[in-house]
């Protein structure tokens, strides 16, 4: 028995109708359409934006810290909770940690730091792509709190690692990291470009 | 074999060791010279199969060691303590019978300066190489008492 098939070639009334409507389209649609401008007022459209490339660079840098995930002890909690949706740091443009020092330029120490895992963090600030800033946030960070005449605890960062701002608390409030992190901002708006290539 | 109380153990340990062995409630104290034995026989006959911690105390006349050993069947724990001389304390490991005394015995050594005998990697474990001392002594100094208060 043979099964009827309707040919391959064969095109029918609703095929040719659609053909029609693409080739239409297509033929009047070979120009890009206008982008809408009505919305735009007429003084905004004549104007030009003045600025120095001072503060374009330094409203790019001081809105987009992207801090590296090198956390050493409880502070980090603080931080947590200060990365995360009631205090949102995102709001400063700083919500991505990157887990690669290359892609990051703040280093936030919190908590203790060991002799033992100092080389390791002189090594991920080393590793960080110029310009790079560092907040020490908790006692611990500032001056090794109350372990600063331990026999293994290195008394603060900045023996390790030049420090921007200190965030003193033990450990601070995630309000006190946020106001450290707004006097870095106020800091990194006073780079000039004419002082150096870097931060400093 | 199981060990219905302290009074029992006593008397367990005063029959195979002989005098030397004094026990208050779960503390027993030993001597250096029949540590090993002691231990062997409370893992192997007395059913103290596991070895809950190693520690040791800065007396001022002598190191005090310090050995949490508990016995799962009869839910029962013996401490064993042991005194050993101040000025070059040296005492048997016992890693060969309880391998997780390798790592609190270099946590001992790193920090109170205590020598493990026939301990097969004796060397520091919290600390780093080449630090000076062992911390945790009472005659370690420190910065700000090094200065007079």
């Amino acid at each position: 028995m043979e099964i009827e098939r309707e040919p391959l070639t064969s095109s029918t009334e609703i095929e040719n109708h659609e053909g029609a409507i693409i080739e239409d389209l297509r033929a009047s649609s070979q120009n890009p359409l206008s982008d809408p401008t009505e919305w735009l007022e007429k003084t905004i459209e004549r104007n030009i934006l003045l600025t120095t490339v001072d503060a374009a660079i330094n409203w790019a840098r001081k809105t987009s810290l992207w801090p590296v995930t090198a956390f050493t002890a409880c502070c980090t909690f603080e931080f947590i909770g200060a990365s995360s949706s009631r205090f949102d740091i995102a709001r400063f443009g700083m919500e991505v940690l990157r887990a690669s020092p290359r892609q990051a330029d703040l280093l936030v120490c919190g908590g203790t730091l060991t002799w033992k895992m100092a080389p390791q963090i002189k090594r991920l600030y080393e590793q960080m792509a110029e310009p790079k800033w560092v907040i020490a946030m908790g006692a611990c960070a500032i001056s090794g709190g109350i372990f600063h005449d331990s026999y293994s605890v290195v008394p603060g960062y900045n023996h390790i690692v030049p420090v921007d701002v200190y965030v003193p608390g033990c450990p601070p409030r995630p309000e006190t990291l946020l106001a450290g992190i707004e006097n870095l901002r106020r800091k990194i708006a006073q780079n000039s470009i004419k002082k150096s290539g870097t931060k400093r | 074999m199981n060990i219905a109380d302290n009074q029992e153990l006593s008397s367990h340990l005063r029959t195979h060791f002989g005098e030397g062995i004094i026990v208050h409630g779960e503390y027993v104290e030993i001597t250096i010279g029949k540590f090993e034995r002691v231990a062997k026989y409370l893992k192997e006959s007395l059913g103290y199969e596991f070895l809950s911690m190693i520690t040791a105390i800065d007396y001022i006349d002598y190191f005090e060691l310090v050995y949490r050993i508990e016995a799962f069947q009869n839910k029962a724990t013996v401490q064993l303590k042991l005194k050993c001389e101040k000025v070059k304390p040296v005492v048997p490991s016992l890693s060969h019978l309880w391998y997780g005394a390798r790592l609190q015995e270099r946590e001992v050594y790193d920090l109170f300066g205590i020598e493990f005998s026939n301990h097969p990697n004796l060397k520091r474990i919290v600390l780093w190489e080449g630090f000076q001392g062992y911390p945790l002594r009472k005659d370690f100094k420190v910065k700000s008492y090094d200065a007079g208060n």
